[in-house]
């Protein structure tokens, strides 16, 4: 069968007052995908997840999800929604809210009540599913909020800075769902500034800059692309480093530390014997791939979100 | 279950949670003991008094002291339960939108409609509780101590509730664009106008003079919720209250059965704006 994209955006586009958050969104992401959706702050990023999951109404543009276009009300049953600054019924406790919000889904109640045990246990609040949620930490309001995006089982799910509140032990158990999710085909639509997060767990990427996608890019790329390197060597001529111009771009040699940025990881050996061959000691060589964080930079620039 | 009613049961649960529910029965409760205490002393006081009417003259004398004192007490009821009204009505759009709360409601496979209406229902069904300990113990009280019902007493309650059901769907209005405490600012604004412009019509028609009880006419079309009250008190009122005229808690000016039935209207129709202006808003 012909999978329909989870997410298709033609041009969304959202204007308030004079100001464009969103200029012209224009996006296809697939089930079972895992995206990240980067950019500095005021980037639009949020204004765009609240257009698609149909809290606010595009200016213009098309937008589909799950095949079915924005605000068809039977598409909501299988997506998920976790907002950011999640806030809650705070009266209630965890088994009560979850229960809620399975109701709202129109689940089963013997689904939702086997899904509301499993949900707590992921998430690490089975000794709390009685205590109301104005006592929990904002750790465990994530983890409550997570759970709650997940009860229907979404084919699609919405995670808007889900690890922001959270400990390294509640992160990582973010990104274990994540992958739980993935494996399960669920597509994932991530909205995070946590770079490192986004290159763990996300298969592609799209870069937002005032309201624009300015890049997207598959992760899996950056593996077997361009790589820097630190070579720590001996004394070494001009002349010999401009020779390395075959293999390599951005050389610069300072202090015997010559830094340059090699096509890919297998020209490293190459250049080790170059430089070997021209009698240059070579005592140590640190490839390092191109983290998303320089890619972010040199995609939206330096000034970030100011 | 009817997503509707479950919203409904989760405002109501929400009032019982955050204290509201138990402040307004340990305020209504002291109410009654106050009410009741000064109804009790207030007839002893009387009780005293030897007329040489006679009896015949007692008895009258006493059902129309009574009467009184029961729409003195109804009279508070209503602001009692119209402040309830509004400030139900005033948080309730508006700080779940203000907390973000309402984000993960309305992205579930749910009509906004829904929201407004569950909303609503769970107020209407507190205001009613409420109402009915007040306005129901007043009445009860004077009747126990006295003998006393007031005539068309159900279809009087009837009326006043409606009137707090008006109050707390403006307030709901205002409150799915206006933040909690501009809302406030504008219902008992409203309540405000009504108010004066009811009594401008009594005083009005004591004197007769048409262009006051005009004035009267037009602010209850605007909000009808004074006039709503001056035809409970009409109801509720003695005949011989009614034949005398003027008394601070009755009503000389009636007004009408189509006026009620504007109300009615109204009231619908404000639902219905609320219902429009929350689809349409950016959440």
């Amino acid at each position: 069968m012909p999978s329909v994209p989870a997410i298709e955006t033609e041009q969304l586009r959202k204007v308030f007052g004079d100001n464009a958050a969103v200029k012209g969104l224009t996006l296809q992401i697939q089930q079972g995908e895992v995206f990240g959706f980067l950019g500095p702050n005021g980037a639009g990023k949020t204004t765009s997840i609240k257009m698609l999951v149909g809290l606010i109404t595009p200016t213009s543009g098309k937008a589909s999800l799950l095949g079915k276009p924005l605000g068809d009300r039977s598409t909501r049953a299988g997506v998920g929604f976790l907002p950011e600054h999640f806030r809650f019924q705070d009266w209630l406790s965890a088994r009560e809210f979850l229960t809620l919000h399975g109701q709202l889904f129109g689940m089963d109640p013997r689904r939702l009540l086997t899904r509301i045990d499993a949900l707590l246990e992921r998430v690490g609040l089975t000794a709390f599913h009685d205590k109301p949620l104005a006592t929990f930490s904002k750790g465990m309001l994530q983890r409550i909020g997570l759970a709650q995006a997940l009860l229907n089982q979404p084919a699609l799910v919405f995670l808007d800075e889900p690890t922001s509140g959270l400990d390294p032990v509640g992160r990582i158990l973010v990104r274990d769902i994540i992958h739980e999710l993935r494996g399960q085909g669920t597509c994932v639509f991530l909205n995070s500034h946590l770079l490192s997060e986004i290159e763990v767990t996300c298969d592609r990427v799209a870069f937002i800059s005032h309201g624009e996608v300015v890049r997207t890019l598959e992760l899996a790329s950056l593996d077997t692309g361009r790589v820097t390197a630190v070579l720590r060597v001996g004394e070494i001529d001009p002349k010999i480093t401009a020779g390395l111009s075959p293999w390599a771009g951005d050389i610069q040699v300072q202090d015997h530390r010559l830094t340059l940025t090699a096509r890919s990881e297998e020209a490293l050996p190459e250049i080790n014997r170059y430089l070997v061959e021209h009698g240059v000691a070579v005592y140590e060589i640190s490839p390092k791939r191109v983290s998303l964080e320089e890619l972010f930079i040199e995609t939206v620039g330096k000034e970030g979100g100011l | 279950m009817n997503v509707v009613l479950i919203l409904a049961r989760m405002t109501f649960r929400q009032a019982v949670r955050k204290k509201i529910v138990l402040t307004g029965l340990v305020l209504g409760v002291c109410f009654l003991v106050i009410f009741s205490l000064g109804f009790h002393l207030i007839s002893a006081a009387t009780d005293k008094v030897t007329i040489p009417g006679g009896k015949g003259f007692i008895g009258i004398i006493n059902t129309e002291r009574s009467s009184a004192l029961l729409l003195a007490g109804l009279y508070t009821v209503t602001f009692l339960a119209i402040a309830m009204a509004a400030l139900l009505g005033a948080d309730a759009l508006a700080g779940e939108i203000n907390s973000g709360i309402i984000q993960t409601i309305v992205t579930k496979p749910i009509r906004r409609s829904d929201v407004v209406l569950g909303k609503w229902l769970g107020f209407a069904g507190l205001l009613l509780l409420y109402f009915l300990l007040l306005a129901g113990g007043t009445s009860l009280s004077v009747f126990l101590q006295s003998g006393y019902a007031a005539p068309h007493l159900a279809a009087g309650l009837a009326l006043i509730y409606l009137e707090s059901l008006l109050v707390m769907t403006i307030a709901l209005l205002c409150s799915s664009r206006f933040s909690a405490l501009a809302t406030g600012g504008v219902v008992f604004g409203l309540y405000g106008m009504a108010f004066i412009g009811g009594w401008v019509e009594q005083f009005g028609s004591v004197i007769q003079n048409q262009t006051a009880i005009n004035v009267g006419i037009v602010t209850s079309l605007i909000v009808p919720t004074e006039a709503l009250w001056h035809r409970a008190a009409y109801e509720m009122q003695t005949p011989l209250a009614g034949a005398l005229g003027l008394s601070p808690f009755g009503t000389v000016s009636v007004p009408s059965l189509l006026m009620i039935a504007y109300a009615l209207v109204y009231l619908v129709v404000v639902v219905a704006w609320t219902v429009r202006v929350f689809q349409k808003r950016d959440l």
